[in-house]
């Protein structure tokens, strides 16, 4: 299962230069540091994604080491850990967000159900579609309402005609609970919402392409707690259909709209476990200290 | 109070008052500095208003061009002595004598050769053309008699102007004693009149200022720019969008990156060595050509479209390219949908810079030959032409004194020309421009 570094490495060598990425992967030095073991189950019984031995270089800084861990389908994971951990580093490797990084190499194994998403037969733009993704800041189109979350689906070709457009339209927005809001301004400009609106548009632009999966970057911070409520209130409706994964600077927030949280820190994925046992009953000291407030 | 200021302790220092103390100082040196952004900007505004001033005093006669009202009898004998409105024999006669029988009719005392000669050289040549073109849309006028507005020469042109002193010596000047008596009396009996001058307008250079016109220079320039937007921008702005989105950061992308910024700097005078070299003598395209000027002027505002492009590029938030990237949209559909009309406003203010330059140049035209002397107003691309700018630069080293005017002409012209196109680019601007 495991591929080793090297073996690894030849292959993503391969991949990137048939894909005509110029990076000379070859000429970095790529070190592989020591690393800290994961506590806790990283398997889940009906896996969504599966991630093994992922490691991040960023110029040969290695930004994600060993990090082997379980999506399970229709699951909230929030992903935690102070600045700089890797956490955004690693959610943005489940739809190859990196691949627009220069000198960003991924390394290891990801798969979703059973593709390997790093293998040469996927190509990016299906992943994408298959793997939503919700930004930091909203970052709405500086189109129409209408026009942001018709995008998707229009480039992929998904609906035939206007009629069924409008329906999934209406459909992402009442999905993303936005609908009632903007119901009669569907023609404004995406930008003219406020900023939780903007999310909550941002959240139905990523559902109208029907996604398997949602990743979700820190989707709140740039919000007040009143959008903050709603947004995490959304997040446990859509559970019903997607798996999530956020990444999250609130623990509150993770405690609140997740199952399973794992703790990153430095790199390392040190813990992974059932919501309730992380912050309650934490079996690694760096996660301990870390949701107790003792740093970060 | 004050004392505190000079306790040693900096902490012990009493913040208010060091602050109040410099604050005298600080208002005065921000009324300094709005006073020198005050006079930098009224200096700039009086240069500009001395550059129109003195452009627009000058060429604004230009737009007015005197005619005198000559008596002209359209004889039978001189235009069609055959008598069977043969258009050939209509187009060759001497309208000329016409002319000449008209204003010795004026001033019937008028005799010696001479004299006669300086009489007809009240009216331009251009007479005779005039009354050939009459003759030959109505052959009716034929044996009929026609009081008829006649081109005055550049010389009475100039005097009724008041742009030739008459009190200096006969000698010293181009229009003679005895001309300038006749002007007078023509002008006494309101036989002599400025009217509007469509001749500017509507003819090609000419050696007699009265029959210059900018029309050929006009669509010299119209073609050549033509060209030269068809070609820089597409290939410009395609540019900018693969350095910028796709090419590989390596080495060969910086070294075009390196020359691009360096050909930017490039004397344009170089450039039309280029094209003299390449375009001319290689490729073989014809002399004098808008299209190879258009060619010169495309390689010389490439690298500003470039530039400029790539700037707007790096401007559109990566936030954009994100949220396209991530509902699935492949690299070309996130340029083409998202980032390319974001950026079109500053390519496009980019690419008026460019064609700005490009309208004023004239060094290399000069280099790929079009600064000859052409009369003819172009009608293709590849029929000789020349440029507004070269036709200034050729008006402006004439000798005589209704060029002047029609230098300055010239250039309210060319000036004119920029600020509609200018305007047009701001409008194509706006229209592209997302507020929002």
């Amino acid at each position: 299962m495991s591929t080793t570094i090297i073996e690894a490495k030849a292959n993503l060598d391969n991949a990137l230069n048939a894909e005509g990425r110029q990076i000379p992967l070859s000429s970095v030095q790529i070190t592989d540091y020591d690393h800290r073991q994961t506590v806790g189950k990283i398997t889940v019984d009906n896996p969504k994604m599966i991630c093994r031995d992922v490691n991040v270089y960023y110029t040969g800084k290695q930004a994600l080491k060993h990090v082997s861990i379980d999506i399970g389908a229709n699951e909230v994971i929030a992903f935690i850990g102070p600045s700089g951990c890797g956490k955004s580093t690693f959610l943005r490797c489940l739809n190859r967000m990196n691949d627009t990084i220069p000198f960003c190499q991924v390394i290891g194994e990801i798969k979703l159900d059973q593709d390997d998403i790093y293998d040469k037969s996927i190509d990016v733009v299906q992943l994408r579609a298959r793997v939503g993704m919700v930004f930091q800041k909203p970052n709405p189109f500086p189109k129409s309402i209408y026009e942001n979350v018709a995008y998707g689906p229009r480039i992929h070709g998904m609906v035939d005609g206007k009629a069924e457009m409008d329906e999934l339209v209406r459909a992402s927005l009442e999905r993303a609970g936005l609908l009632k809001e903007v119901e009669n301004r569907l023609s404004e400009p995406g930008t003219s919402l406020s900023g939780g609106q903007q999310q909550r548009l941002c959240i139905a632009r990523a559902i109208a392409v029907n996604p398997e999966v949602i990743l979700m970057d820190e989707p709140c911070s740039a919000l007040d707690p009143i959008a903050t409520a709603k947004i995490e209130e959304l997040i446990d409706e859509l559970r019903e259909n997607y798996t999530i994964v956020i990444v999250t600077h609130s623990m509150q927030q993770a405690a609140r709209v997740s199952q399973r949280t794992a703790y990153f820190h430095l790199g390392d994925l040190i813990e992974i476990g059932e919501t309730d046992q992380i912050f309650t009953n934490p079996k690694h000291k760096l996660t301990e200290d870390y949701i107790t407030g003792r740093f970060g | 109070m004050n004392k505190v200021i000079s306790s040693p302790d900096p902490l012990q220092r009493n913040i208010k008052t060091i602050v109040n103390a410099s604050l005298p100082r600080r208002h005065a040196a921000e009324r300094r500095f709005r006073w020198y952004g005050l006079i930098a900007v009224s200096l700039g505004l009086a240069f500009v208003v001395l550059m129109f001033g003195n452009i627009i005093s000058k060429g604004y006669p230009a737009f007015w061009q005197t005619y005198i009202q000559v008596p002209i009898q359209f004889d039978p004998a001189v235009i069609d002595p055959q008598g069977n409105r043969d258009p050939q024999a209509l187009q060759s006669a001497d309208y000329a004598a016409l002319v000449r029988a008209g204003m010795r009719r004026m001033f019937p005392a008028v005799e010696g050769r001479l004299e006669l000669r300086a009489l007809y050289g009240l009216v331009s040549s251009d007479g005779a053309l005039e009354l050939q073109n009459r003759v030959l849309q109505n052959p009716e006028l034929i044996g009929a008699e026609q009081e008829i507005w006649l081109l005055a020469s550049a010389n009475v042109d100039t005097l009724i102007k008041g742009n030739i002193e008459r009190s200096l010596d006969e000698t010293e000047r181009p229009i003679k004693d005895n001309q300038i008596g006749w002007v007078d009396q023509l002008q006494a009996a309101g036989q002599i009149e400025k009217q509007f001058n469509t001749i500017l307008f509507s003819s090609g250079d000419s050696r007699e200022p009265e029959q210059a016109g900018i029309r050929g220079a006009l669509m010299g320039s119209f073609y050549t720019l033509l060209i030269t937007f068809l070609l820089s921008f597409p290939i410009g702005v395609a540019t900018a969008v693969y350095l910028e989105e796709f090419a590989p950061k390596n080495r060969w992308t910086d070294l075009i990156e390196v020359n691009i910024n360096n050909l930017a700097a490039v004397p344009s005078i170089v450039f039309g060595l280029l094209g003299l070299a390449v375009f001319i003598n290689f490729f073989g395209l014809p002399r004098s050509a808008p299209l190879v000027g258009g060619l010169v002027l495309s390689l010389m505002t490439l690298p500003v479209i470039i530039i400029a492009g790539r700037a707007a590029l790096t401007s559109v938030p990566p936030s954009i390219r994100e949220a396209a990237l991530g509902v699935g949209a492949s690299k070309l559909q996130m340029v083409g949908h998202h980032v390319l009309p974001l950026a079109m406003p500053g390519m496009l203010t980019g690419s008026i810079i460019g064609m700005a330059r490009a309208l004023g140049e004239s060094a290399p035209l000069l280099m790929i030959g079009m600064v000859a002397f052409i009369v003819d107003v172009p009608k293709s691309f590849t029929d000789p032409a020349t440029v507004l700018p070269v036709q200034i630069f050729l008006w402006s080293d004439l000798p005589e004194r209704a060029f002047v005017e029609r230098t300055s002409a010239a250039i309210m012209v060319l000036l004119a020309f920029m600020i509609v196109m200018n305007g047009l680019a701001i409008i194509l601007r706006k229209r592209f421009e997302r507020r929002w």
